[in-house]
């Protein structure tokens, strides 16, 4: 697949059905910041979901830390629920390293003991450098190292996908 | 200045030592800031714990004693996963001769990460900021009447918390300003972040000559000072710092500058009452202002905390 079909407003399409078919009755959708976030405050709303979603950062765990610093910005995380006993499905656009992914999972773990964790993606890139599977991708891509693939919402809250660096 | 360049910052502008708020630019200041509204909510979490420090030192040089200060910043230090190690110098090493930079050195071959320094001598811990290891970072806790930073950011944070917005604010620092790094420190942040009103209020021997200097509006009736005043900063009458003739008495400026309920009304009515603490109860602040609806004293503590994690934090993360 090339990068320049990649649609995000249909690839959204297929999330809904992938994250429908993964909930169960004590799920939450946690979206990682920024564009995980975006995604799971739109699944809230299409699936009919009570409550609101969460947000998670992965600032506070990151492995790169020493070499990159603390980033300026407003990710925080917040979870408007208990997360212990619940199954947490991680929401994000773009899953590549795994490293985020293991960072937020940390996060989560800090706040409680949930009763599972899985991972539903936008977009899986390959290039994993943990042991690390999303249960559910609504498309698989391959992209030069140098690229960096990211979700943009417009103001009218439409998908879109940034590729920089190509 | 020691070095041509602020010696606070790297060569890419980023903060790698805390050494004051003169000089910090606004832009460093306000992640300082944001940051520590981030760590705020740690202590909401069942672990109230993040790894960024793990597996670093930080070495708390107390040449003077502080016990609130010195445990913010062990507490500060410990949720961040850092060991910490106390170190009373003012009993130990120096009382036996060791110069202030061979302690530096004897401690730095102890693999030190961060060094959190006071000292009764102003400039202090920029000596140490030259002459320690390159990946070594240093904070200063207070040094002398000179500054103490992450009181006058501790402070900025209070501020921004209660009145969200920099920009329209008339603050009155109040009481004894000669012989208060917490003055200089706020006052020069206050001036970086853009308050347009900032007011010195005290007796002439105990308000600086650079004030009008430093755009500061120099009041010495009470009424003046904090008449209308969004945030007033009491500050500690450092009675043991005083030498014969500054003060007439205790009562004296009690009764002068001491902040009364009716002093209070005054300000204005949804005006902030800050001090930096130790509170002298009846005589620069009343118990009745202190403990009342608009003091936010406590918060402060609570705050001080935060911000000392994201000074951290950030001056861990940024290379030499």
């Amino acid at each position: 697949m090339s990068s320049l079909t990649l649609d995000a407003e249909a690839l959204y399409i297929d999330l809904l059905a992938g994250v429908r078919s993964l909930l169960q009755p004590n799920s939450v959708l946690v979206g990682i910041w920024s564009g995980g976030a975006w995604l799971a405050e739109r699944l809230q709303r299409d699936l009919q979901r009570p409550g609101v979603h969460g947000v998670i950062s992965s600032t506070l765990h990151r492995d790169d830390f020493g070499s990159r610093g603390l980033a300026a910005g407003a990710d925080a995380t917040r979870l408007p629920f208990d997360v212990s006993g619940k199954h947490v499905v991680l929401i994000d656009d773009v899953l590549y390293t795994g490293r985020t992914v293991r960072a937020v999972i940390n996060e989560l773990y800090d706040f409680g003991r949930p009763a599972s964790v899985t991972l539903a993606v936008l977009v899986d890139r390959g290039g994993r450098e943990l042991p690390i599977q999303p249960a559910y991708s609504a498309a698989r891509i391959t992209l030069p190292r140098e690229q960096r693939l990211s979700l943009a919402r417009s103001d009218s809250g439409a998908f879109s996908f940034n590729i920089k660096g190509a | 200045m020691l070095d041509r360049r602020n010696p606070q910052l790297n060569a890419h502008g980023e903060l790698v030592h805390l050494l004051s708020t003169e000089g910090l630019p606004r832009a460093v200041m306000l992640h300082i800031l944001d940051t520590a509204g981030t760590f705020l909510s740690v202590n909401d979490r069942e672990v109230k714990k993040v790894p960024l420090l793990r597996g670093k030192s930080v070495f708390n040089l107390f040449f003077e004693n502080s016990t609130r200060t010195r445990t913010t910043f062990e507490i500060a230090a410990k949720r961040l996963s850092a060991d910490v190690l106390n170190l009373d110098i003012a009993r130990s090493s120096t009382a036996k001769g060791e110069t202030l930079l061979d302690t530096v050195a004897n401690l730095s071959a102890m693999h030190v990460d961060m060094f959190v320094v006071r000292h009764s001598e102003s400039g202090a811990p920029y000596l140490i900021a030259q002459h320690c290891a390159p990946h070594v970072h240093v904070v200063n806790a207070g040094d002398g009447r000179h500054a103490h930073p992450t009181q006058g950011l501790l402070d900025m944070y209070t501020i921004r918390h209660y009145k969200q917005d920099f920009g329209n604010l008339t603050v009155a620092v109040v009481g004894d300003l000669v012989h208060s790094r917490v003055a200089r420190s706020d006052i020069h942040a206050l001036k970086a972040l853009g308050v347009p009103e900032v007011r010195a209020v005290g007796p002439k021997t105990l308000v600086p000559g650079d004030m009008a200097a430093m755009g500061v509006r120099v009041c010495h009736d009470m009424a003046e000072g904090i008449r209308d005043a969004d945030v007033i900063i009491m500050l500690r009458l450092q009675n043991e710092r005083m030498s014969g003739g500054m003060l007439p008495s205790a009562d004296e400026f009690h009764k002068s500058y001491g902040l009364t309920p009716e002093k209070l009304a005054l300000a204005r009515p949804d005006a902030i009452v800050m001090h930096p603490g130790p509170i002298n109860r009846g005589i620069e602040i009343d118990s009745a202002v202190a403990d009342g609806r608009q003091s936010v004293i406590l918060p402060q503590v609570t705050f001080g905390i935060a911000v000392r994690m994201a000074v951290m934090s950030i001056i861990a993360g940024n290379p030499a």
